[in-house]
């Protein structure tokens, strides 16, 4: 599987010094829909600055897609206030000579009743994140990066939007990295998670593959070796905790009970237990 | 052409909510031989999940029999379950009765519910008279 984004030791520096993203290695598979978790100051939006290449790396490589192939959604949304509707669209055609889908952006922004003729400055943010989108999409790239971009949008026009993303996505075999601090968002959305804390990876891989990777276990107080534990609790004398299994888990001594977490709880888990090491499946693993 | 609706709340798998939903339809002839189910983008479009998670709906769907895949026309139903019995004008009728009455005598939506699964749960251990598929 050949990948969209490819990153080797990556890490970018703040101009007022420390790191905002270190060694971070992973590669995202084309045609995945990932998304990207961390709380506020992860380095989210530095590592989708860097993957648009708006940003340059301080240290390590990044490999993505050509420029003229990626649509970028920033947080702030760059859009000219004293543009129309409908004279933003006709940039984006200008601006992307034989990629642009004037259908795909139009249907976006009659989604919302936007009024073609109305000027950016006089829209609310969710209508301007509306027509951001419909620029990135329209673009019509091989290689979405989405920065909180639906964040100020209310839920049903979120609904509709990420339903019209997903079906051009799936369409086009689009790869799409979208960040957000809240999982819930895009839980249902995505097949691939990257989380990040602290500049740092923490986990990647196949949502499938990251929930077997890990074991939410309960019972009587007892040593979990060899398995590598990420979070225990013990409460009384009975033992909760969420670990990655090396081998088999013995359930001998009864009462133990064993079940697969939820995406949250993983999330969750790796959140408060910054030591523990990183993660990535094979699906997300950079090429040595 | 069927809508699938999710609860996010209901705990149950959006794939599975998918693949229960069709067997209900079946069941109630709602979807027959022939009929297309909607494609993976209609579906992404519609309820704003991943590709996958249809895609893994319908694989399990066609994993079943019930369903098979055309290349570029579409999924289809193949066969119904329970040879759409549960379709029955008369069967449905006596029961929209018998739900009228259970409201008349104050029973709610959850008492109704557990009344309908424990009776039907009991009836298990009585020899089945009609024949299943």
């Amino acid at each position: 599987m050949t990948a969209a984004i490819e990153a080797h030791g990556l890490g970018r520096r703040f101009r007022r010094g420390g790191w905002a993203l270190r060694d971070c290695s992973f590669r995202l598979p084309a045609g995945r829909i990932c998304a990207l978790i961390g709380p506020n100051g992860a380095g989210k939006s530095t590592l989708l600055a860097l993957a648009a290449g708006v940003l340059k790396p301080t240290e390590g490589t990044l490999t993505t897609p050509p420029r003229e192939a990626i649509a970028y959604v920033s947080q702030d949304k760059p859009l000219h206030p004293q543009l129309t509707v409908a004279e933003t669209l006709r940039m984006g055609a200008d601006l992307n000579p034989g990629r642009w889908d004037a259908a795909v952006a139009g249907k976006v922004v009659e989604g919302g009743g936007l009024d073609p003729a109305r000027r950016v400055r006089a829209l609310s943010g969710g209508q301007r994140s509306r027509l951001a989108l419909a620029l990135a999409l329209g673009k019509r790239p091989t290689l979405l990066l989405l920065d909180e971009a639906l964040s100020d949008v209310d839920p049903l026009a979120r609904r509709e939007l990420m339903g019209a993303l997903l079906a051009t996505a799936t369409e086009d075999g689009t790869t799409v990295l979208m960040s957000s601090h809240i999982l819930s968002e895009l839980e249902d959305a995505c097949d691939h998670l990257l989380l990040i804390d602290g500049g740092r990876v923490r986990l990647g891989g196949s949502v499938d593959d990251l929930l077997q990777a890990h074991t939410l276990v309960s019972g009587p107080i007892s040593d979990l070796a060899p398995h590598t534990v990420v979070t225990a609790r013990a409460t009384g004398r009975r033992l909760t905790a969420l670990i990655r299994p090396e081998g088999p888990v013995s359930t001998d001594g009864g009462g133990w009970q064993v079940e697969e977490p939820t995406l949250e709880e993983l999330v969750l888990a790796h959140l408060g237990a910054p030591g523990v090491p990183a993660l990535l499946t094979t699906a997300m693993e950079a090429a040595a | 052409m069927i809508e699938y609706r999710i609860d996010r709340r209901s705990g149950v798998a959006t794939y599975l909510q998918i693949v229960q939903q069709t067997k209900q339809a079946l069941r109630l002839g709602l979807l027959e031989p022939g009929d297309r189910l909607p494609t993976a983008r209609e579906v992404v479009e519609a309820l704003a999940i991943n590709p996958n998670t249809v895609l893994k709906a319908y694989r399990e769907l066609e994993r079943e029999g019930l369903v098979e895949g055309r290349r570029g026309l579409g999924t289809f139903v193949r066969r119904t379950l329970g040879e759409g019995k549960a379709a029955d004008g008369a069967l449905r009728a006596e029961l929209a009765q018998w739900l009228v009455r259970a409201r008349r005598a104050g029973l709610e939506q959850d008492d109704i519910t557990a009344l309908f699964t424990s009776v039907l749960s009991g009836s298990d251990s009585e020899p089945n008279q009609g024949d299943e598929e």
